[in-house]
């Protein structure tokens, strides 16, 4: 094979990264990025909507860089990766949910 | 395309690799865990400005909406660079790498001139547990940065003077995982702190 352009097709537990997937990668981040900071800039919607608003959006940009920039997936190689990160979401959700949790109940006792 | 020889050293590093960038995935992940607790802490902090400005009256939003295409447009040069790393071009990956440093720097330079301006008003971390929790949560990540930053200069020198060699490509590989993580942080930050602290 006489191939000058050699490429590596080896990957390292996620799905190979090509220009395509960066690409989507940017544009949605950049539609995500300016719908939040437009909305919240003009006041585009009442308050309780856009807090529920920017954190779909933040989500939704998470969900688009793990997948277009970090090349998360459930293939063979892939799994045990999603798999730690599905872990650390429990681990987060339980820290971040039970300290909100414990501290609303706390501010309001001592009220 | 270069063939996969299937014999068994080959085999072994492949596996070996595969090992070893879940192992510093692994580590991603607790510093996950780490911003996690320091966003709990600013969640139940953010509201205590005791005699200082709320922290609505602190933030520019086009400043920070500067701040953040830096980092995106960061993360994304970085994977162009390590498709030239894919395609064996040290020239590529040379460039691209030197791109995000510089969008990287920038966006540190943007975050320390606004920690300077709010100092030098006043508004430091000793006045209001607000503030505290503002400057630990936003300097951490920009601690990390600044970090990565240092590692992205030393593997700019690699690459360099070693090429696109299999270590080098394993190296800038965890550097990625890193880089990548750091941005995803950062659209939690943005929302979290400045986005919900304005409405």
């Amino acid at each position: 094979m006489s191939n000058n352009e050699q490429v590596i097709t080896i990957k390292y537990g996620a799905k190979l990264k090509t220009l395509k997937s960066y690409l989507i990668g940017l544009f949605l981040s950049l539609l995500l990025t300016f719908t939040a900071f437009i909305c919240v800039g003009d006041h585009l919607l009442p308050d309780k909507a856009l807090f529920i608003l920017i954190t779909a959006l933040a989500v939704a940009q998470l969900f688009t860089q793990v997948i277009c920039f970090l090349r998360l997936n459930m293939s063979d190689e892939g799994r045990w990766n999603s798999l730690a990160f599905v872990f650390t979401f429990i681990v987060v959700f339980v820290l971040v949910g039970g300290s909100l949790w414990i501290m609303y109940n706390l501010n309001y006792n001592m009220m | 395309m270069t063939a996969i020889t299937t014999d068994h050293h080959h085999d072994h590093q492949l596996h070996a690799d595969e090992t070893d960038v879940f192992g510093f995935w692994i580590y991603i992940m607790t510093d996950c865990v780490l911003f996690a607790t320091l966003f709990a802490a600013f969640a139940v902090l953010h509201t205590a400005n005791f005699t200082g400005p709320t922290l609505k009256q602190l933030f520019s939003l086009p400043y920070v909406l500067g701040e953040t295409m830096f980092l995106l447009a960061s993360s994304f040069t970085y994977g162009l660079a390590m498709l030239g790393v894919y395609k064996k071009s040290r020239g590529t990956a040379v460039f691209w790498l030197m791109i995000t440093f510089v969008l990287g720097l920038s966006f540190v330079v943007m975050e320390v001139r606004e920690f300077m301006h709010l100092y030098a008003d006043g508004n430091s971390w000793h006045i209001s547990a607000a503030l505290s929790a503002f400057f630990t949560l936003v300097g951490t990540h920009g601690t990390h940065v600044s970090i990565g930053l240092i590692w992205m200069a030393l593997m700019i020198f690699q690459v360099l003077k070693y090429g696109t060699a299999p270590s080098v490509n394993k190296r800038l590989t965890y550097l990625g995982l890193f880089w990548h993580f750091l941005d995803i942080v950062w659209i939690f930050v943005f929302t979290i702190v400045y986005l919900m602290g304005v409405i």
